[in-house]
């Protein structure tokens, strides 16, 4: 027999479980993508339930449906547009109000709804008693009990799901406007039916209702169509923000003659979650206690980390051993192991540490305790010219740009968001750090920890002042008022907290899968093709790397640019390879330097004349600053939309990178100082 | 008599009833759904750093002080 195929969307306000019962529902069958034209994540799944395959789309969080921000444009145009069979709302049962109110919109919307009354046991132990059948009766809507966190209710939700999709008379709800109102809809109703464009895509109550609302998304569609002028002169005649917020009011109010009968009302009391707000939250603890957590963080990250980034070592030299054995065309084993298995290796070392720290980032994500962060975070935040939201990107830049700049999404507000952008590769990645590790512990000896905790600050200090340097220049205006939910603190299971770490840590494995990978047989490419009028052969022994490859035409032709900054032309090479991904800056001097992977000797080298410990600290700053890696700028292009703006960066980071060099460089030389 | 005064000044543990929102038709849109509309009780938790953390229906929402300036409330 032939299974029936149906879609279901699910909605909720944002801090409701909705992430942990999509997962509850798909478990791994799950695909990650972007809804079309958009930045914002778009996640499906597909669940098989008795002869029914229930395909899953998990919608943005929302508090309504109006078009505020862009996720409530996606999570709108979804339901109107698709139509999925069925939409599940998942409602926080402790906090019945405000989360009713995104039901009242979804009904106007003419879906059929089911509600997942989530953590309904969390509202029955601080004493809130919920009435689900009469909840049903007054929404005419099914409401099922759930507890995602332990898969709970799971079952009988799909299986109301699954008929209410068999059903095939469909109850419109409506919310009563009152007379006023209701008189403006009818007039509108009648306006907007007569074009049947509009009429046959979107309910015409809803459309009339929205216009009324003020909203702006709605009235461009207006604006395109036949009855454009007839609906502006009846918008022209009334005063719109009454309008708008009576609305709001009258759906408030339609709740709350329901909500009193279904739910035996609330107990107040200084709950628990209260208790740690008065710690974290306050005005002289708050950020020695943010402090403290991240540097726990970062601890814990460091000291797990270390011994598997040993492993992960290990294994690509193993790696490279088998090749370099079993691989007997030179050419092939060249690109193989000099090639692909030390530059994916190089990139791969990192992936310990930075799982670590999205998986203690997502521990605190999950907690609830990152909303308070960005609050603590948030006025200092502000005067730099980003939000409190800035925040959370910012820290997992210290990890990997590429998903930090990708976590700007939760930024509502475009202009902030672009400039958390811009500064974030400032912020210096794991990446970097071997680069500082090599050149200070050759230059510096026991200064070097002191030397490489400086490169950081000064990334952050460059990242702060670039931030009140565009906001006052070329991204003018405040940062967005901050407004955020602190939701209750929940214990994190280890669980949810590895499946958002893997979402964010997957970016990373998937730039060393793709571009990295290509990134590092172009750089092979170039080292094993022989200069013009240089007699040997493709990849040969003693051309691979050196001066007499297309690598050393490459460096001559730079070097003069870099030249004032004290570097040779095999620095040169070295930075331009590390547009490709920073850490390769290190591999391509051992190549170039013809010391390999071993990088005692290439120490052994630099510091016996080839450079200083001058130059060293240049080249660190450099790394530092210069163009972020090109998986990097590929995201700032996807994430912002513009080349314009990712040029910019690009333009902006090398020129600072080349000033800071030549300054530290010439005035070092001035002084006479680490000649 | 109750006096209307902006949310910032009201002292932190105290309840207050909104009495209007004046601010932009976004702003004011976006607050109406979080729960903050006419009517609604209010309660200020604590007031930090330029912001003030306070809870409505039952949600708690750290909120700047320029946005807190423009909802008005009457202490009852």
């Amino acid at each position: 027999m032939e299974k029936k195929k149906i879609t279901i969307a699910l909605a909720g306000n944002p801090n409701v479980g909705k992430t942990t019962l999509f997962n509850a529902i798909t478990g791994a069958r799950q695909h990650v993508g972007n809804w079309p034209g958009v930045t914002v994540e778009k996640k499906t799944g597909k669940r098989t339930y008795k002869d029914t395959e229930v395909e899953v789309v998990d919608l943005p969080g929302t508090y309504s449906l109006t078009a505020y921000s862009l996720d409530e444009v996606v999570a709108r145009d979804y339901v109107v547009e698709e139509k999925p069979d069925v939409v599940v709302q998942i409602v926080d049962a402790t906090n019945l109000e405000r989360n009713l109110y995104l039901t009242t919109q979804l009904m106007e919307l003419g879906s059929k709804v089911v509600i997942a009354l989530n953590m309904w046991d969390l509202a029955e132990s601080r004493g809130d008693k919920i009435d689900t059948r009469k909840m049903e009766d007054f929404l005419e809507i099914p409401v099922v009990k759930t507890v995602a966190n332990r898969a709970e209710g799971i079952d009988a939700l799909l299986e109301e799901v699954v008929r209410e999709a068999d059903k095939g008379e469909h109850h419109e709800h409506e919310v009563s406007y009152g007379d006023d109102i209701e008189k403006k809809i009818i007039e509108l109703e009648k306006i907007v039916g007569k074009d049947s464009a509009l009429s046959g895509k979107y309910p015409v109550r809803w459309l009339s209702v929205k216009l009324l609302d003020g909203d702006e998304n709605i009235l461009e569609k207006i604006e395109g169509s036949s009855v454009a002028t007839q609906v502006n002169s009846v918008l022209s005649a009334i005063k719109k923000e009454d309008y708008e917020a009576a609305m709001a009011e009258k759906r408030y109010e339609t709740i709350n003659t329901v909500l009193p009968q279904v739910c035996v009302k609330c107990v107040k009391e200084v709950t628990f979650s209260d208790m740690i707000d008065r710690v974290v939250t306050n005005k002289y603890l708050g950020i020695p206690v943010f402090l403290a957590m991240m540097w726990a963080a970062f601890e814990v990250t460091f000291t797990v980390a270390t011994p598997l980034m040993e492993f992960v070592d290990m294994f690509f030299g193993w790696l490279a051993g088998v090749v370099a054995q079993s691989i007997t065309n030179p050419v092939l084993g060249s690109l193989l192991g000099d090639g692909i298995v030390a530059g994916v290796g190089a990139v791969m070392i990192f992936l310990p540490n930075i799982l670590l720290l999205f998986l203690m980032i997502s521990l605190l994500e999950d907690s609830g305790y990152m909303a308070r962060a960005a609050f603590v975070m948030d006025k200092l935040m502000y005067k730099i010219g980003l939000n409190g939201r800035s925040f959370i990107p910012l820290l997992m830049g210290f990890g990997c740009n590429v998903p930090a700049i990708m976590a700007t999404r939760t930024i509502e507000d475009e202009k902030d968001r672009l400039v958390t952008i811009l500064v974030n590769p400032f912020i210096s990645c794991g990446a970097r750090l071997p680069v500082y590790l090599m050149l200070a512990g050759a230059f510096f000896g026991r200064q070097a920890g002191t030397v490489i905790f400086g490169i950081y600050i000064l990334g952050i200090i460059v990242a702060i002042l670039s931030a009140k340097l565009i906001r006052g220049t070329v991204v003018k205006g405040k940062p967005s008022p901050f407004i955020m939910e602190l939701p209750p603190y929940r214990l994190p299971t280890l669980k949810a907290s590895a499946i958002h770490m893997w979402e964010k840590g997957s970016i990373y494995l998937k730039k060393a899968g793709t571009i990295i990978l290509a990134g590092v047989v172009f750089v092979w490419l170039l080292s094993a093709i022989p200069a013009p009028g240089v007699d040997a052969a493709f990849a040969s022994e003693e051309i691979l790397g050196t001066e007499d490859s297309l690598v050393g035409v490459l460096g001559h032709i730079i070097e003069p640019l870099v030249a004032p900054l004290g570097f040779d032309w095999k620095v040169a090479v070295a930075l331009v390879f590390g547009f490709i991904a920073k850490e390769i800056v290190i591999g391509s001097m051992g190549v170039l330097y013809g010391t390999g992977e071993d990088e005692d000797a290439l120490a052994e080298i630099l510091t016996a004349g080839s450079m200083t410990p001058l130059t060293a600290l240049g080249l660190m700053v450099f790394t530092l600053l210069y163009a972020p890696c090109i998986a990097c700028v590929g995201v700032v292009k996807k994430e912002t939309g513009s080349w314009k703006w990712t040029l910019f960066m690009v333009a902006y980071g090398t020129t600072l990178a080349w000033i800071a060099a030549f300054l530290i460089f010439r005035i070092g030389t001035a002084i006479g100082w680490g000649l | 008599m109750p006096h209307v005064l902006p949310l910032t000044m009201m002292p932190e543990g105290k309840e207050g009833k909104v009495v209007s929102i004046n601010a932009g038709q976004g702003l004011k849109r976006r607050l109406v759904e979080m729960g903050f509309c006419e009517d609604s009780l209010v309660m200020v938790h604590r007031v930090d750093r330029g912001a003030l953390v306070v809870v409505v229906n039952g949600t708690k929402y750290a909120l700047g002080k320029g946005m807190a300036t423009k909802i008005m409330v009457s202490d009852c």
